[in-house]
């Protein structure tokens, strides 16, 4: 049965304002979801609360994996639980070889009750699983054997990124702006990974401004945020007019929270930012 | 250190525990010196090894130096060190044996649970075991005996090869180098004397464990290496103590000279229990275009002090030390290195990475020098600190000394702490909390950590992640 990642009145706060307001979403194993919205409107801040960062507070509502309240769990337990966050800006580890960490991260994840100090995954297979994932998606062997991030090029870190999901195969995968500072061959690469290894295993939220990356995954529900809640919900074709004439009919259409939107704006919110990019 | 230590069956090792805190009974060693120093300790030692006046004298001379010069009022804390309160001497067994089988059990059986014996079978070219005072085992490759290699306890050095011992022996470190170097000079027992002739190089490690056991315990051994033209050696030594609730002192003296195009490479796990004091003076003289490297793994002790040092004397003359060190609850490790460029064209390194924990405090102190004439020398110096809570304390402490205007000197240094975003990217990935923070660790100290041996870097990790158990949350 297909497993369900719910989001039920999310709030958050990050340093105590509040950021997420009632947030409400369905997601379904197999599915491809977009997730839309201006900057500032909480995409990022979803992702990041989803995924269990200590500077994201929810304050109120649930999250839940078919049926088991998530919120309070640290993100090692929700990434065993099949959660995976694809990052904005990932982050550089100097000193630990992808290869190592990636051993330990698939381990922990495909036996979620391992205790700390038991083996590892065997050697042999890992490294014959991790080579012909990286020839599929088309990343040099010697990857395997950099630094995790360090000194690696925008498009580097995206491709690194996709690499974790295809080893991790979460039953949740969000990707916040994957497609984001690539030149569109990057683009084309990253859209034409994720359609390789979505499937009925793995539902995708993907958060972007572009339309690429829907091109190649079409999302079968498209979400729009603004100002911390989501206020619009449908299909392909949401996305499309979204990205052809920007968000001027949304906020049209829900002059209340386009207030909201615009105060919050003046008076700047650079936590947030700061937070997700430190 | 060896790979696979396995935690020993007899003991419960818990979180974060030191694992080597074990001791053998003390009921049947031959004999214990009456605890404290005096010109009648010194002579009795003298006279159980049976040595020439000569050396006796200069024990002599050295006590006096000792008790001459004053406690350094630098580095770490040494007033509570009662030098009254020390066993100088103390011997466990009656002789030194060149098979396993013929060490007396209780000692033996320490050396299985340290997993020496299985890492000789694996992947040493001779082995040295100090036990309290004295060498209790000794190996070497056959074939390196053959060609003129000598691996021996340095007790044993002085008997058998005086001419060689006495050319060399003080030479590096004189007694009246500083105050624990005159203890050294005064009580010095055991340590490693290794010969290597011009020309051989010695592919596998010259290992030497050194294993305090009884309490109050000190441990002066005196280890005197000499690659001459050309050779080539790399020794490692290890060293653990069980865990009393008084003071144990460790205060070695290591001197080596690496002649012409020869090459040396010392690596050093000190793992000591956290009462030892650990006070060492370590120095090479290297000279034309040779080279000498100083790896310096500092995790256990309640106080480390230890600098070594590479007094460059010819041009051509390469010094590296890449010195890391790790300081927990109770423990200051106040480590470094110093390179005097005495001639020119000389090159150094020093790459410090230290991590302080729990309340532990790690200091830097290093020396660069170059004396007037020792033109177009480099220095480059890196120290990196982490710092993992707000309990712990690093300190860097960097000397320069430059007599000369046409060199080029470089000194960096940099402090940081484990961020919350590379915990939460890790956590993200499945990674419990202890195990990114021990992760990140590993990866600060990994640029050092590859450049060890495969057996030593799988030790020295899961060290350092022993070391970080309990560590969070």
């Amino acid at each position: 049965m297909a497993s369900v990642l719910k989001i039920d009145n999310l709030c958050v706060s990050v340093d105590e304002k509040l950021i997420l307001k009632g947030v409400n979403l369905e997601v379904k194993q197999g599915e491809i979801h977009a997730l839309m919205g201006p900057n500032g409107s909480g995409k990022s801040t979803l992702a990041y609360a989803l995924m269990g960062h200590p500077k994201y507070e929810i304050t109120d509502g649930s999250i839940s994996i078919d049926g088991t309240n998530i919120a309070e769990l640290e993100p090692d337990a929700r990434a065993r639980m099949g959660l995976f966050l694809a990052f904005q800006y990932p982050v550089t580890i100097p000193g630990v070889k992808v290869a190592d960490f990636l051993r330990h991260a698939v381990t922990n994840v495909r036996n979620p009750v391992r205790k700390e100090g038991e083996g590892l995954i065997p050697m042999r297979d890992f490294r014959k699983e991790l080579r012909s994932r990286m020839e599929e998606l088309g990343i040099e062997q010697e990857f395997a054997r950099r630094y995790l991030n360090d000194g690696f090029s925008g498009g580097e870190k995206k491709r690194m990124e996709i690499l974790q999901l295809a080893m991790l195969r979460p039953k949740f995968a969000i990707l916040d702006e994957t497609d984001s500072g690539l030149d569109s061959d990057a683009v084309r690469f990253v859209s034409e990974a994720i359609a390789r290894l979505s499937g009925p295993d793995m539902a995708i939220i993907i958060i972007t401004h572009h339309e690429r990356l829907l091109e190649f995954n079409k999302p079968q529900q498209t979400h729009v945020m603004l100002a911390g809640r989501v206020v619009e919900n449908g299909d392909a074709r949401l996305a499309h007019e979204l990205h052809d004439q920007g968000y001027a009919g949304v906020r049209a259409r829900h002059p209340d929270v386009a207030a909201e939107e615009e105060q919050e704006t003046a008076a700047q919110k650079p936590a947030v930012t700061a937070a997700v990019k430190a | 250190m060896s790979t696979d230590l396995k935690t020993p069956p007899e003991t419960e090792v818990g979180v974060g525990e030191y694992q080597y805190g074990f001791h053998d009974p003390v009921d049947k060693y031959i004999f214990t010196a009456r605890k404290g120093i005096d010109r009648d300790i010194v002579s009795q030692i003298s006279g159980i090894k049976n040595e020439p006046a000569w050396m006796r004298d200069f024990r002599l001379e050295a006590l006096e130096i000792f008790f001459k010069k004053p406690l350094p009022n630098w580095g770490g804390r040494l007033t509570d060190l009662n030098f009254q309160d020390i066993h100088y001497y103390v011997r466990a067994s009656a002789s030194q044996e060149k098979s396993w089988e013929d060490v007396p059990e209780d000692i033996r059986r320490t050396y299985d649970r340290l997993g020496i014996p299985e890492a000789e079978k694996k992947y040493l070219a001779g082995v040295k075991a100090q036990y309290e005072s004295e060498v209790v085992y000794g190996s070497l490759q056959e074939d390196l005996a053959k060609q003129g290699v000598i691996f021996t306890d340095t007790d044993s050095a002085l008997r058998d090869h005086p001419e060689l011992f006495r050319e060399y022996f003080g030479t590096v470190i004189p007694s009246n180098d500083n105050k624990f170097a005159a203890l050294n000079s005064a009580v010095w027992s055991g340590g490693s004397f290794i010969y290597v002739p011009k020309g051989v190089k010695i592919e596998f490690p010259l290992q030497a464990y050194f294993r305090i056991n009884s309490e109050n315990m000190g441990q002066f051994e005196r280890t005197l290496i000499i690659v001459d033209e050309g050779a080539s050696v790399h020794y490692v030594e290890g060293c653990t103590a069980p865990t009393y609730s008084s003071e144990s002192l460790h205060s070695a003296v290591v001197e080596i000279v690496v002649k012409r195009n020869a090459r040396c490479r010392y690596t050093t796990i000190q793992n000591w229990s956290n009462n030892v004091y650990n006070l060492v003076t370590k120095r090479a003289m290297a000279y034309g275009d040779s080279l000498m490297e100083w790896v310096d793994g500092n995790l256990g002790s309640k106080l480390t002090m230890k600098y070594p040092a590479i007094y460059l004397m010819e041009p051509g003359a390469r010094g590296e030390t890449l010195s890391i060190a790790f300081a927990g609850s109770g423990q200051h490790q106040d480590a470094g290195a110093k390179m005097v460029h005495c001639a020119p064209n000389t090159y150094s390194r020093i790459i410090s990475k230290s991590i302080s924990r729990a309340g532990g405090r790690a200091s830097y102190r290093g020396l660069a020098k170059v004396v007037p004439g020792a033109h177009h020398c480099k220095s480059n110096v890196v120290c990196d600190a982490l710092i993992l809570d707000s309990a712990s304390r690093s300190d860097t402490y960097p000397y320069i000394e430059i007599g000369e205007n046409d060199v080029t000197i470089e000194h960096e240094a940099s402090v940081s702490k484990i961020s919350e975003e590379q915990m939460f990217y890790l956590m993200s990935r499945g990674l419990t909390e202890a195990e990114a923070a021990s992760m990140i660790v590993t990866g600060f100290i990994e640029p050092l950590v590859k450049e060890l041996p495969m057996e030593y870097a799988v030790e020295m990790n899961r060290l350092i992640e022993l070391q970080m158990e309990g560590s969070v949350g």
